[in-house]
């Protein structure tokens, strides 16, 4: 036996224990291949943050990726940091910190949410949901930002795309497809991430207004200016209380917008901003560096719906339609901010039955947009469609599943019946 | 031909020419079926021109439904079928194949919406890149990606290789300026993937399609993201005594937090070529040359300007010029602009490679490629998107001297070997076409490309869309390097073509 056959069967794993917490790619293969070889589905997790998004599904055995974790290399002046997939969020960011640099999709932190502190999870869970931040329309989704990766497919062969440079259109694009496909085309083990420099500022003008219409209106203006925004919400006069801060005493609806980049222009571009939109002085508040990040971290972790009780829904619409959504929406009992500069719905739902999420997916649908079930009651869950999806749609991701994970052992059933 | 070789010809195919030709004439309008010599000439290259092969016919479909019939009538009779856009692929994408229907897509040539309130343009895929910009300037908005055949080629062609320019530094290449398509895929199913809203659910179909180079579905609608016009735009004319200093220079404005809308590098072979042909008023002294430019508000360009111009003198800039007016900016551009056609008066043909690299191997690489000039006795130019890593030598040969062209191939391949060496890619944004199909085994392994071949075998499972494009005719390629065919005949004649 050679020295690397040795090292190989020491690693032989024990396969009646439910939970494997692997920490070597060697350990993923070969469960990976049992499972293969065994039929046996398996349920895989980074640090749960986000397990509660997506269907329930059964599995016998269940893979905690959560010891798979470290930096494998970054490279500050080449923007990227390769990691393995269990990689705590955190750990991630506080590294590039250091360097002042920053993952610019924001990803959302879901932990203030399900459990009332912060656990923004691993890695990998971030990319496998796909969940971008209040700059998505101006740096793009995660998937924007994903410059390769390694998995192990449902047959326990370890496979590769992409790289660590931008440009890259070496074969399809897989980073793209493993982004927000939940867990269930391949176990990512590795992954190439573009970093940032963080902008030298960040300033936040805050509009007084308690009306959805007119924030709409704001919002789209400044998107469409040349300030260049990187950030546009509206919250509706029963958030105001949440936002608190020493240049902002006003405790009603707001919409806000962000601009960032160097200090004086972002003065300037404020001041311009400002002006285009025609607002008073006392319309308005200008959040400093310090109190902009707070606000933007506050929206980024879903905080005002802090250990929320009741139903949670991510609606996306393209940003014409979110007024009449909203409107049609408002004759069930909902709570609501409205981020991404217009498109992006985070709704709170007090009740919610099969027969009223029906109705809510049908408007929306009608305005061309797509709902996320990100919190809702478990009885309700079991029989829900947590995704939608068209037959023909249904067909094409079948075959791509099979294609990676051919015996459907990865999350069987967490994204849709049969997938 | 040089030493590539296609898929095998199916004969029957061949032999019913004449029926296929009736068959496609009862689907869509005869006039649109081309089946005279003559008139398929034009179809015989892209681009890359080195390669020519004659299409068995041409179709030209007018709407969806006829791309949907012709697709599931090719699907069913085991035709092949090549996807085309504007032919100007430079890696051979929509080069015909002997037995092939050439799908030429361009009767697909109008906007359907300007939506300035979603802020998108939703177009069919043979409208150009540039007549997307023009349809909205007024309004002052445009669409970002910019390769520089922007006046010509298609943007489904965009969306197909997933085109970049040289504002891809700031603004992303076209998969990041992209909502959602249309596409139908080869047994005729019509589908939507994306839209106006961002990000649909389910899988990422839009990513995949996203530079699967026609493999995948033939894009029938695009609908991409229109940004408003930056107020002020300037860029920088900046002389380096060497190639290291140059690449130090890109590497510290990118730490330094600047990200600049282009950044490009030219050595000095081409800033000298350029500048004979388009007099743009380059440093034709200097070793290597750089164009930054920033783009934003007055105050915003300023002050990238100012540590541009800090940067620059610490690493040494023997000349720096700053742009005092629009005109004298695009007199800056109109230099690197001109650089395949200024190449193609130094020599009879020139084959521009792609390869992409982390911006810190610039000088190394460089170096490199000169060595390897020499040892292949052929001339080259650089060009390079040096912001983002991506070099775009230009090697001067001549195609009707076999033994030319085949030492530009090899010379090619080594720089693209080269690239991968060092941690870069093969290619950056001309795809992999014919030109570097078989350079696949440098970057991928047998289980990474299985891998891409089972999605493609999932959607198109007798590999009639498209093939022997951008994989490996011959899988077994890991040990072999590139492939070479003697006397028409394959090494592994039993190994399956996809
Ligand atoms: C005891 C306990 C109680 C909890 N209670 C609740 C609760 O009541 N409500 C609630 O919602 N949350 C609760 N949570 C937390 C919740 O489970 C987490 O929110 C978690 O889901 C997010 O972790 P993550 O971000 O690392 O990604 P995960 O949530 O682990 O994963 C997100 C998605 O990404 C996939 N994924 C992750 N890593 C990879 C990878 N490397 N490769 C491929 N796919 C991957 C997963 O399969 C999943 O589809 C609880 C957690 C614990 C431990
Ligand atoms: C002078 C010159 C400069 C160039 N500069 C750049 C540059 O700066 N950046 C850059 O990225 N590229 C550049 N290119 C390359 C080329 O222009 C791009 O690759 C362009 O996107 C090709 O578009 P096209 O319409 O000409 O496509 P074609 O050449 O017709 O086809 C390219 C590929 O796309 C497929 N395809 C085309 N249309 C469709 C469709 N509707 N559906 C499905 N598949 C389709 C074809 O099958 C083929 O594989 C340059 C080319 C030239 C000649």
């Amino acid at each position: 036996m050679s020295m690397e056959e040795k090292q190989n069967s020491q690693t032989s794993l024990d396969f009646n224990q439910n939970i494997f917490k692997p920490t070597s790619r060697e350990e993923i293969v070969e469960i990976v291949k049992t499972c293969y070889r065994k039929n046996i589905p398996l349920e895989i997790n980074g640090l749960k943050s986000k397990s509660k998004i997506g269907r329930n599904f059964q599995s016998e055995k269940t893979l905690d990726l959560s010891d798979f974790k470290g930096i494998i290399d970054y490279k500050p002046e080449e923007l990227y940091i390769k990691v393995k997939a269990g990689t705590p969020l955190k750990e991630i960011i506080e590294e590039l910190d250091k360097n002042n640099q920053q993952l610019a999709f924001e990803p959302n932190d879901f932990g203030y949410l399900f459990s009332g502190e912060s656990n923004s999870g691993s890695i990998g869970g971030v990319v496998s949901c796909n969940f971008a931040g209040s700059r998505r329309f101006k740096v793009g989704s995660v998937r924007d930002h994903i410059l390769g990766f390694q998995g192990i497919n449902g047959k326990g062969e370890t496979i590769k795309s992409g790289g660590t440079v931008v440009k890259n259109v070496t074969g399809y694009d897989l980073s793209k497809l493993i982004s927000g496909s939940f867990g269930t085309l391949t176990i990512l083990t590795e992954l190439s991430i573009k970093v940032l420099p963080k902008p030298e500022t960040s300033k936040t003008l805050i509009i007084k207004n308690p009306h959805l219409k007119k924030a709409l209106d704001f919002l789209g203006k400044a998107l469409s200016s040349s300030t260049d925004p990187s950030g546009g919400v509206f919250y509706p006069d029963y958030f105001g209380k949440d936002f608190v801060l020493n240049d902002l005493t006003h405790d009603g609806g707001l919409t806000a917008v962000r601009i960032e980049g160097p200090t004086n222009s972002v003065d300037q571009r404020v001041n311009r901003l400002s002006k285009e939109l025609g607002l008073l002085d006392q319309e308005l508040s200008i959040l400093d560096n310090e109190q902009s990040n707070i606000f933007w971290s506050r929206t980024k972790n879903l905080e005002v719906f802090k250990k929320l009780e009741s139903n949670l829904l991510r609606i996306v619409l393209p940003i014409s339609e979110t007024l009449q959504v909203i409107q049609k929406l408002k004759s069930y009992d909902i709570k609501y901010f409205v981020d991404w500069g217009g498109s992006l719905i985070w709704a709170v739902f007090e009740t919610l039955n099969a027969k009223i999420l029906s109705d809510i997916k049908d408007i929306v649908k009608k305005h061309q947009g797509y709902i996320t079930l990100i919190k809702i009651e478990d009885d309700l869950k079991a029989s829900a469609d947590i995704f939608t999806i068209d037959p023909i749609k249904y067909k094409i991701s079948e075959k791509i599943k099979r294609s990676f994970d051919p015996k459907r052992i990865f999350n069987p059933g967490k994204m849709y019946t049969g997938i | 031909m040089s030493t590539l070789q296609m898929p095998k010809v199916d004969n029957a195919i061949m032999s019913k020419k004449d029926k296929i030709a009736l068959d496609l004439r009862g689907i869509i309008n005869s006039k649109n079926v081309l089946s005279n010599p003559d008139e398929l000439r034009p179809f015989e290259t892209d681009g890359l021109t080195a390669y020519r092969q004659m299409p068995l016919l041409v179709v030209m479909p007018e709407t969806v439904e006829e791309v949907s019939q012709i697709l599931k009538y090719c699907n069913e009779n085991k035709v092949k079928v090549v996807p085309r856009g504007a032919g100007t692929g430079l890696s051979g994408g929509s080069m015909p194949l002997e037995d092939c229907v050439l799908m030429a897509m361009g009767k697909f040539n109008k906007i359907i919406e300007i939506d300035y309130e979603n802020r998108c343009v939703v177009t069919q895929p043979c409208v150009t890149n540039l007549a997307i910009t023009h349809a909205v300037q007024d309004k002052g908005f445009y669409y970002a990606p910019d390769p520089s055949s922007q006046i010509a080629c298609s943007i489904g062609g965009n969306v197909a290789e997933n085109s970049g320019g040289v504002h891809s530094l700031k603004y992303g290449a076209t998969t990041n300026n992209l909502l959602g398509i249309e596409v139908v895929l080869m047994d005729g199913t019509i589908t939507k993937f994306g839209g106006k809203a961002m990000d649909a659910e389910g899988y990422d179909f839009l990513g995949l399609m996203t530079g699967s180079e026609g493999l995948l579905g033939v894009i029938t609608e695009v609908t991409v993201k229109i940004l408003k016009s930056p107020e002020v735009v300037k860029a920088a004319l900046v002389g380096f005594p060497s190639i290291e200093d140059a690449g130090n220079c890109v590497a510290e404005i990118i730490a330094e937090g600047c990200i600049p809308a282009g950044m490009e590098i030219m050595d000095k072979a081409l800033t000298k070529a350029t500048n004979d042909y388009s007099k743009a008023g380059y440093p034709t002294d200097a070793e290597a040359m750089m164009i930054v430019e920033f783009d934003g508000t007055e105050h915003e360009v300023e002050a990238y300007i100012q540590k541009t111009k800090k940067i620059a003198e610490k690493n040494n800039s023997s000349s720096l010029k700053i742009s005092k007016s629009n005109e004298e900016r695009l007199k800056f551009w109109a230099g690197r602009k001109a650089a395949f056609p200024a190449c193609g008066v130094l020599a009879p043909d020139y084959m521009c490679m792609d390869g992409s690299i982390p911006r810190g191997k610039l000088a190394e690489v460089l170096n490199e490629i000169s060595r390897l000039s020499k040892k292949y006795n052929l001339p080259v130019a650089n060009a390079f998107h040096a912001g983002d890593g991506n070099l775009h030598p230009l090697i001067m040969f001549d195609a009707n001297d076999k033994e030319s062209l085949r030492k530009c191939e090899e010379f090619g391949a080594d720089i693209l070997k080269y690239c991968v060496k060092v941690g870069g890619a093969l290619t950056g944004e001309h795809g992999v076409g014919i030109e570097k199909r078989e350079l696949m085994c440098e970057a991928f392994n047998d289980k990474d490309i299985q891998q891409q071949l089972t999605i493609k075998v999932a959607l198109d499972p007798n590999s009639l869309l498209n093939p022997g494009k951008v994989y490996p005719i011959l899988r077994k390629c890991a040990e072999e390097g590139r492939v070479h065919v003697h006397g028409g005949k394959t090494k592994f004649p039993d190994i399956p073509r996809f």
